[in-house]
C-alpha cells in the first residue's frame, strides 16, 4: 500500500482518496482492478490537452458519433462545423410520436398518431448498465434516465408448437428447467456418477447448492411445493383471511420443458448488455440526440447531403447539396472526422487510401424491422398483470415489447409489437406500411388476443428504407474484422470514421460514442504533433 | 437485441399463411449487438421463383417495379439497367453483396439465386435470354 496509511479502509475510502489526489480519470482507471469500472472502453471524460490549435474540423453527420465529436472538440478550442442530411439530429437515435410522419424510400409516408407521451424508437432502445459513456453523456446532457424492463418473469415465451401455442409465463418456464436440471444433478452426485470430478466434501456442498438453485425438496426431487410454486407461480396464490391458503401448482415435466425449447429464451437475458440494471431514456431515446442538440446544434447544418470528400495537403473540402433548395455548396476544413453510415459512405466519392477504401466497402448492413402499434388500453398491464418486459416468441414478430413507463396509466399504450431481423425483415420492408401493421396485428393476436379489440393505430420502420441509412447496422464478420477493421479505424492523412460501425458494439450507441472518443483523440494527438 | 426467431415448420407453415411467404431457418453466427437478427437465427427465405423473390425480398430496397430509390445514398435501378447485360454482374451482386447490401450467398438456394437473377434479367425493360444456372451459383459461392 505504499503511501497510504496502514489503516483498515473500505473500497469506497480507497477511491474517494485517490479521486482527490489524482482526479477523476485516475480514479476510474483504479477502479478497473476492482470490478467496479463500465464494461466498455469508456474511461471517463476525456480532455484534450493543448487546444485546437486554431485549427477547424468538418464532422459528417449529426448522429451520436458526429454530436460527440463536435462536443469535444469544441472544448478543445476546434473550430467545428457539422453537416447532416436530415432535418433533425440524432440519426438513428430517434422516436416516433403522434404528429410525426415518416417518409420511407419508395415514397411511402406514415403519419404517427399515438396520443401524447407515447411512442416507438426505430433504433436504440435501451442502455445497459456497462454502457457508461453513453451514461456520462446522459448525466451531463441533463437527460433523465428510467429503468427500462429487460427480463419480466411474469412476460411470456411463446412457440407455435409448444403448449399448443400456449404462450407460457417466463418464471414457470425458468423454474421448471432449473428445477429438473437440478433435480437430475442432484441424482447424479448421489449415485456417485461424477465422483472422478467431485469430491465427496464438494458433493456435499453441490447438493447444497443444487437444492438452493432447483427449489428442491428435503429429498432432493423438483415437485410440487411450496418452493416450487413461489417460483414458477401457485395454482391459487397465497392471502389474507378465511380463504388465505395457498395451493401449489404442478411442475411440467422435464420431457415437456426440454421439447417446448422455451428454455432458449433464458439465456437471452443473460448476456452482459441485457443484464439488470438497464435504463432508457425517460420520453424516448431521441432525448439523447436532443440533449446533444442543445449543446452542439448551433453548429449543425441540416439537409445537407454530401456528394463528395477530397482531402489534399491543404485540407479537407466536402461537396454537399441543399437537399430543400437543390443548392450546391462546399465545406472546408483542416480535418474531416466522418461518421457517415457505410453504407452511404461507400457510394460517395472519397479520396482515402486503398486500405480505407477497401474497408468502407466491405461491411453489409444489417436488414431489421420493428413495429408500434397504440392499444385504447393497457390490457398486458390489466388483463394479465405484464408490467414492461419482452415476450419472445418464434413467431416472425420475434417479440412483444410492453412499455417501460407509466405503470397502470388508463390511457392507451404502445407496444414494440414485431422487432424482427433475418428474413423476416427484408419480407416486411418490400410490403406497404399499411400491409406490415395488418400482419403484425394477425400474429400478435395470437399471443394476445385483446389485439384485435384494442388497435388503434401503427407506425412500422424497415430500416433497409431509411433514407439516411440503407440498413440498421455494419455487420462484422471474424473475417472481415481482422482484414478491414484497423485500416477503417486508422487516420487516412486529414480523415478520420467514426460511428457504430467503427466499434466492436456494433448497434448500440456505446458503439458511437466509444468510436468518436476515440477518434478525436487520436486525430488530436496527430494534430499537436504535427 | 434479445429474441430469437427459432422457425420450425410450423413457423414456416403460419407465416406462409399470414404472408404468402415464409422462411427456413439456417445457421446462426454473431457476437453483434443490439438486433434481433443479431441473436437469432440467419434464416433463409422460402420464396420460390424468380416473381416471387423479387417482390417479396429484392423489392425492399430496389423497389417494386425495379425503379430504384435515392436519400442519402441510392439503391441502383434495376430497370433498364445497362449492368444486367452481363449475367456475371448481377450474379455475383446477389451472392456476394456489394457494399452495405447484405450477400444472399446464406439466405438462398442456388435455383433461388438463379431464378431471381434470371427474372431481374427478364423484366423491368430488360430482355437478356442467357439465363444463369444453380450450377453457375454454385460455382460462385
Amino acid at each position: 500500500m505504499g503511501e497510504f496509511p496502514q489503516i483498515p479502509m473500505t473500497k469506497r475510502d480507497l477511491l474517494s482518496m485517490i479521486g482527490k489526489s489524482a482526479g477523476a480519470g485516475a480514479m476510474l482507471m483504479a477502479m478497473a482492478p476492482l470490478g467496479q469500472a463500465h464494461a466498455s472502453t469508456f474511461t471517463g471524460p476525456i480532455n484534450l490537452q493543448g487546444g485546437g490549435t486554431g485549427k477547424s474540423v468538418l464532422i459528417l453527420g449529426a448522429g451520436i458519433a458526429g454530436m460527440v465529436a463536435a462536443l469535444e472538440l469544441t472544448r478543445a478550442g476546434y473550430q467545428v462545423q457539422v453537416l447532416e442530411y436530415n432535418a433533425r439530429v440524432g440519426g438513428r437515435c430517434w422516436s416516433l410520436r403522434g404528429g410525426d410522419s415518416y417518409t420511407e424510400l419508395g415514397g411511402a409516408t406514415q403519419n404517427c398518431t399515438f396520443s401524447d407521451g407515447n411512442y416507438l424508437n426505430p433504433g436504440p432502445w435501451r442502455i445497459p448498465t456497462e454502457h457508461g459513456g453513453v451514461i456520462h453523456y446522459c448525466k451531463e446532457l441533463g437527460v433523465p434516465l428510467e429503468p427500462f424492463q429487460q427480463n419480466n418473469y411474469n412476460a411470456y415465451l411463446h412457440h407455435t408448437d409448444a403448449f399448443d401455442g400456449k404462450p407460457q409465463r417466463y418464471k414457470t418456464i425458468q423454474a421448471d428447467y432449473y428445477g429438473h436440471v437440478a433435480e437430475l444433478l442432484a441424482k447424479a452426485v448421489r449415485q456417485n456418477a461424477l465422483s472422478d470430478t467431485v469430491t465427496a466434501d464438494d458433493a456435499e456442498i453441490l447438493l447444497e447448492s443444487l437444492r438452493s438453485w432447483g427449489a428442491l425438496d428435503r429429498n432432493m426431487r423438483y415437485v410440487a411445493s411450496n418452493a416450487a410454486s413461489g417460483r414458477r407461480g401457485w395454482a391459487k396464490g397465497p392471502g389474507g383471511g378465511l380463504t388465505a391458503e395457498p395451493i401449489p401448482s404442478e411442475p411440467m415435466d422435464l420431457s415437456s420443458v426440454l421439447k417446448s425449447g422455451l428454455w432458449r429464451n433464458i439465456a437471452t437475458h443473460m448476456t452482459n448488455e441485457h443484464q439488470h440494471a438497464i435504463f432508457q431514456p425517460v420520453g424516448g431515446m431521441d432525448r439523447i440526440a436532443a440533449g446533444f442538440g442543445r449543446a452542439v446544434g448551433h453548429l449543425i447544418r441540416h439537409n445537407a447531403k454530401v456528394t463528395s470528400i477530397r482531402q489534399s495537403d491543404a485540407g479537407v473540402v466536402a461537396e454537399y447539396e441543399d437537399t430543400r433548395t437543390g443548392e450546391k455548396l462546399t465545406a472546408a476544413a483542416d480535418y474531416c472526422v466522418c461518421t457517415l453510415p457505410l453504407s452511404i459512405l461507400a457510394q460517395i466519392p472519397l479520396n482515402v487510401g486503398p486500405d480505407m477504401a477497401a474497408a468502407i466497402r466491405a461491411v453489409p448492413y444489417r436488414p431489421s424491422l420493428k413495429v408500434g402499434l397504440e392499444f385504447k388500453r393497457r390490457f398486458w398491464e390489466q388483463d394479465e398483470q405484464i408490467y414492461g418486459g419482452i415476450t419472445s416468441t418464434n413467431l416472425p414478430i420475434s417479440q412483444i415489447s410492453y412499455p417501460s413507463d407509466k405503470y397502470g396509466s388508463s390511457g392507451p399504450g404502445v407496444l414494440l409489437a414485431a422487432y424482427s431481423g433475418g428474413s423476416f425483415a427484408y419480407e416486411m420492408t418490400a410490403l406497404p406500411p399499411e400491409e406490415r401493421i395488418r400482419r403484425t396485428l394477425e400474429m400478435g393476436a395470437m399471443i394476445h388476443p385483446q389485439y384485435r379489440e384494442e388497435f388503434v393505430s401503427g407506425i412500422s420502420v424497415g430500416w433497409h428504407r431509411v433514407p439516411f441509412v440503407l440498413g440498421c447496422f455494419g455487420m462484422w464478420s471474424e473475417e472481415t474484422r481482422a482484414r478491414h477493421y484497423s485500416n477503417l479505424c486508422q487516420i487516412d492523412n486529414r480523415v478520420v470514421l467514426a460511428g457504430e460501425h467503427a466499434s466492436y458494439i456494433g448497434g448500440w450507441i456505446e458503439g458511437a460514442v466509444t468510436s468518436a472518443l476515440d477518434a478525436v483523440t487520436r486525430l488530436h494527438q496527430r494534430i499537436q504533433a504535427a | 437485441m434479445n429474441g430469437k426467431i427459432f422457425l420450425g415448420t410450423a413457423g414456416v407453415a403460419l407465416f406462409a399463411g399470414l404472408a404468402g411467404a415464409g422462411s427456413r431457418a439456417l445457421a446462426q453466427t454473431s457476437a453483434d449487438a443490439d438486433s434481433p437478427a443479431a441473436a437469432a437465427a440467419h434464416t433463409g427465405f422460402s420464396e420460390l421463383g424468380g416473381a416471387a423473390l423479387y417482390a417479396n425480398i429484392c423489392a425492399a430496397c430496389h423497389m417494386p417495379a425495379g425503379e430504384g430509390a435515392v436519400g442519402a445514398g441510392f439503391y441502383p435501378a434495376l430497370a433498364s439497367n445497362p449492368r444486367m447485360i452481363a449475367k456475371g454482374y448481377p450474379l455475383y451482386v446477389v451472392v456476394k453483396g456489394m457494399n452495405g447490401m447484405p450477400p444472399m450467398a446464406d439466405m438462398m438456394t442456388d435455383e433461388q439465386v438463379a431464378d431471381v437473377v434470371n427474372y431481374i434479367r427478364t423484366n423491368f425493360g430488360n430482355s437478356y435470354s442467357d439465363a444463369v444456372s444453380p450450377a453457375e451459383v454454385a460455382a460462385l459461392r
